[in-house]
């Protein structure tokens, strides 16, 4: 009877901080061996910050599918959404003179709406959330078409303002060639997706909402036996992530000042690649939105590494990012059923895994 | 044992699914203190009635009463039968294996925005601690086994401070020594008043805590007793609806423990596999019938996976009939015509969705080749013979299995490796969860089919069964075979004393 109750002493850690410390991990020592073996702009400290610069939208993005991932869903649509929120907000400003705050209630409200309408379906209806939210990206772009089939620059002025605020960091920053020294910047974009992480790691960690998520992941039966009221659960983290792709969708307006239908295209996907490479299980329930961030910025970094390669053709970046999600996910799956002593060890050959692992008892059942 | 008032009652409950009536005028009436045994067959409508109390089914006829309301209790969700004071503990962990054990025990209950993780990991330690459960609150509970989160889910349960607590089945995954624990817990827990519906397939675990039984057959209330005025035959003469002979029958009619003549049908040398088994010697003759015992996770499915070419072979040697034999997949050990019935039905066994016939010729089919269909009429007497063979309640011999109760789905798979003729058939846990007529069925079945001169292996985790049925049992510990017993040496005493490790001559 011993045998069965053995008491761990050492308490493994859950598969969410496990996947998380693995990405990091990865992250830091690509970006040290790239500072290694580059040198040169991986030293600059604007080169990591303007990872951030160039990706403040999409850091958004991967933080609104996360949610929605954590808890099991998906969004297609978030990519969509951004490409018509940035449409909308160029033709208010332009064309009928609104004002920025309007633009940011619009952004907000188009985000709001489609969040709030593929829910419903979703979480009331049950019906897929992949074909919903497909349906909601084919939606979103054919709207943006009929506002605007031409792409709008903004030249606006209080938005022009708005663009032009950058924040130096004190202390931090680079000598350029002339021997002054300019501190580096951050667009006000990253701020606002730095807000909305810290938001979400706040909600996804001490809310009941946010502890719904994982629940919900973990099982949807067994958590609407906990109690969990599931149909609301899922209908607010649609209506988060819808609201956040409008966010998205101005920060993006912010960083390139100009609205077109052809925009965010494929950010979708990139985003669904940064929260899984960030440790976001497709099946839901496991997840961390600090790890969704490094997701991001490893999706940056590899680009970046491309080309200091000299890898100049377009072509090689989606090779590498295919391939890095490739490892990612085999990675992931290798490590969550060793844990969990599951079926996939036995699709391996027997020298792929450790041998301590095999002998290792699975639970009796 | 004190009367409390009434804390529960449900009166003239029905339910009906399309084309079942789960259901019927059934009354149930729950007091204060008391530990009520709810009991029927399978498709009895235990599940179902507990799933209409627990907000799962809402009710189409009928009214529940809690705690003495005024007003009929509107339960369409588990969330609001928490908030009357319904906890559950069910069969099948309802948890979630993604979170820790302590958030698993809180979520989901009171009103509260935000979680203090310190706060709640320390009344999670409390409680467990109480409770005596090995596990620690910010340990993931994927990594507990499954004993522990059962307690883990009794425990949440226990903690809720609840009126009713409804227990279904929640023994079936936990050893002796845990059901000792749990059961003193309930005790506990009717000292203070709490009303426990315990749902269970053990008589003994039956006789030895409630103090009511209710039972329930065909959807339709048999009667309500007290535990002294109804003594087990009658209970289970009430739960089948007819006086049970079949018990004393199988007593008589146990299978010779004399010598087994001949070639072995099955021989293994040093047999280990990838699950982990330990290099095992094993041999079965024609007429045969024995078992494998041992605690949970002794290896008992393991090592007759690994007879069936379950689960990667690393290394002994096999003959069959005589003749040496290769078996890497299950395929190679049909063609030999060993049959394997698995341990987890609804994982290894049937195929959810497809019609009982289909589930009954599977195997065959397999052994033919897919693209050699069965003809429709060929692929229909097949099944309409088994299933009047072995008794299957079914609608028809084309409806899909997973409407099928618990037992009959067994017989279904049964059914599909009798078809195929074998000469050694393996049965790992034919009699789990299934209602115990269906278990006596199962067990006279055996006997018949080795009195026919078919091998058989039978494992069950009630030795009770095993030593009704096998003439020999091989006694397992930590994946390792400890030691052999047949004839008069086939005692439950004798059972423990080799699986303890203590020398037979020792008894």
């Amino acid at each position: 009877m011993t045998a069965i109750k053995k008491i761990r002493h050492r308490q493994p850690l859950t598969d969410s901080n496990l996947l998380l410390i693995i990405t990091i991990s990865i992250f830091a020592a690509m970006y040290a061996l790239s500072m290694i073996f580059f040198g040169g702009g991986f030293l600059n400290p604007q080169q990591f910050l303007n990872l951030f610069n160039e990706n403040a939208s999409l850091i958004i993005l991967a933080c609104a599918l996360s949610v929605v991932m954590i808890q099991g869903g998906i969004d297609i649509s978030v990519g969509g959404i951004t490409a018509l929120v940035s449409v909308c907000c160029a033709v208010y400003l332009e064309d009928r003179g609104g004002s920025v705050l309007g633009a940011l209630g619009l952004a907000l409200g188009i985000g709001l709406a489609f969040g709030l309408l593929q829910g419903l379906l979703i979480s009331f209806l049950d019906i897929q959330p992949f074909i919903i939210t497909l349906a909601g990206m084919f939606l979103a772009r054919g709207i943006s078409t009929m506002v605007e089939v031409n792409p709008r620059t903004v030249k606006h002025a209080g938005f022009s303002a708005l663009r032009e605020i950058e924040i130096r960091l004190p202390g931090i920053g680079y000598y350029a060639k002339n021997g002054n020294f300019i501190n580096a910047k951050i667009e006000l974009g990253v701020i606002v997706a730095l807000l909305v992480l810290l938001a979400l790691f706040v909600v996804l960690k001490w809310s009941r909402f946010g502890r719904s998520l994982y629940a919900i992941g973990g099982g949807s039966q067994n958590a609407l036996m906990l109690g969990i009221n599931i149909r609301r659960t899922r209908l607010y983290s649609y209506m988060i992530c819808g609201m956040l792709s409008g966010i998205a969708g101005f920060v993006y307006l912010l960083h390139t000042g100009s609205g077109s239908v052809t925009q965010a295209t494929g950010a979708e996907m990139k985003a669904i690649a940064s929260s899984i490479i960030g440790g976001v299980l497709l099946t839901g329930g496991v997840g961390n939105i600090i790890g969704t961030l490094f997701g991001v910025i490893s999706l940056g970094t590899i680009n970046n590494v491309v080309v200091a390669m000299g890898l100049k053709g377009p072509w090689w970046q989606g090779i590498t990012t295919g391939a890095m999600l490739c490892l990612f996910i085999v990675l992931q799956s290798i490590i969550i059923s060793n844990r969990n002593g599951g079926s996939f060890k036995l699709a391996l050959p027997g020298w792929f895994i450790p041998k301590k692992k095999t002998n290792e008892s699975k639970p009796p059942q | 044992m004190q009367d409390g008032g009434i804390v529960l009652s449900m009166r003239n409950i029905g339910k009906e699914f399309p084309g079942v009536r789960a259901l019927q005028n059934v009354d149930f009436t729950l007091r204060k203190g008391e530990i009520h045994a709810l009991m029927g067959e399978n498709g009895a409508g235990k599940s179902t009635l507990i799933k209409v109390l627990t907000g799962v089914y809402t009710l189409d006829t009928g009214y529940i009463n809690i705690d003495g309301m005024s007003k009929a209790a509107k339960i369409r969700s588990p969330q609001e039968a928490q908030s009357l004071g319904i906890s559950t503990v069910y069969q099948e962990v309802m948890l979630c294996p993604n979170l820790t054990v302590a958030e698993n025990m809180f979520i989901g209950r009171g009103k509260y925005s935000f979680v203090n993780w310190g706060q709640m990991s320390r009344r999670a330690k409390k409680i467990l601690d109480n409770l005596g459960i090995p596990a620690a609150p910010s340990q993931q509970l994927a990594s507990c086994s499954l004993a522990v989160q059962q307690m883990v889910a009794i425990a949440r349960a226990v903690d809720m401070e609840c009126k009713i607590l409804i227990l279904d089945e929640p023994t079936s995954s936990l050893d002796e020594q845990e059901v000792a624990k749990l059961f003193s817990l309930m005790r506990e827990l009717k000292s203070r008043g709490v009303g426990i519906v315990f749902v269970t397939h053990f008589l003994e675990q039956v006789y030895e805590v409630c103090d009511r039984i209710t039972v329930l057959r065909n959807g339709e209330l048999v009667g309500e007793y007290k535990v002294e005025d109804l003594p087990r035959v009658q209970l289970i003469a009430k739960m089948m609806g007819k006086e049970l002979g079949g018990l004393s029958e199988i007593m008589a009619k146990k299978a010779e423990t004399g010598e087994f003549a001949g070639v072995p049908v099955y021989e293994a040398a040093g047999l280990s596999s990838a699950a982990g088994t330990k290099p095992f010697d094993f041999s079965i003759k024609k007429g045969e019938v024995n078992g494998f015992t041992g605690l949970l996770g002794s290896g008992r499915s393991e090592s007759v996976r690994a007879i069936f070419g379950a689960d990667r072979m690393t290394g002994g040697r096999v003959s069959v009939n005589g003749k040496a034999a290769r078996i890497t997949k299950p395929i190679d050990a049909m063609k030999l015509g060993i049959g394997y019935l698995p341990e987890d039905r609804k994982r290894d066994g049937i195929s959810a969705d497809l019609s009982v016939r289909e589930n009954i010729i599977l195997a065959l089919q397999v052994m033919k080749g897919f693209f050699r269909p069965f003809s429709r009429a060929k692929a229909k007497a097949f099944a309409d013979e088994y299933i009047r063979l072995l008794g299957i309640k079914t609608a028809s011999a084309d409806t899909p299995i997973k409407s099928l109760s618990g037992g009959n789905q067994q017989k279904v798979i049964l059914a599909r490796w009798l078809l195929t003729h074998p000469e050694y058939l393996i049965l790992d846990e034919p009699t789990r969860g299934i209602d115990i007529g269906t278990k006596v069925e199962i067990q006279k079945l055996v006997l018949k089919l080795a009195s026919e001169g078919m091998a058989i292996t039978f494992i069950s985790s009630e030795t009770e069964e095993m030593l009704r049925t096998c003439s020999r049992l091989i006694v397992m510990r930590d994946r390792r075979i400890v030691g052999e017993l047949n004839g008069e040496d086939m005692t439950q005493d004798k059972i423990m004393r080799t699986i303890a490790g203590e020398a037979p001559d020792n008894a």
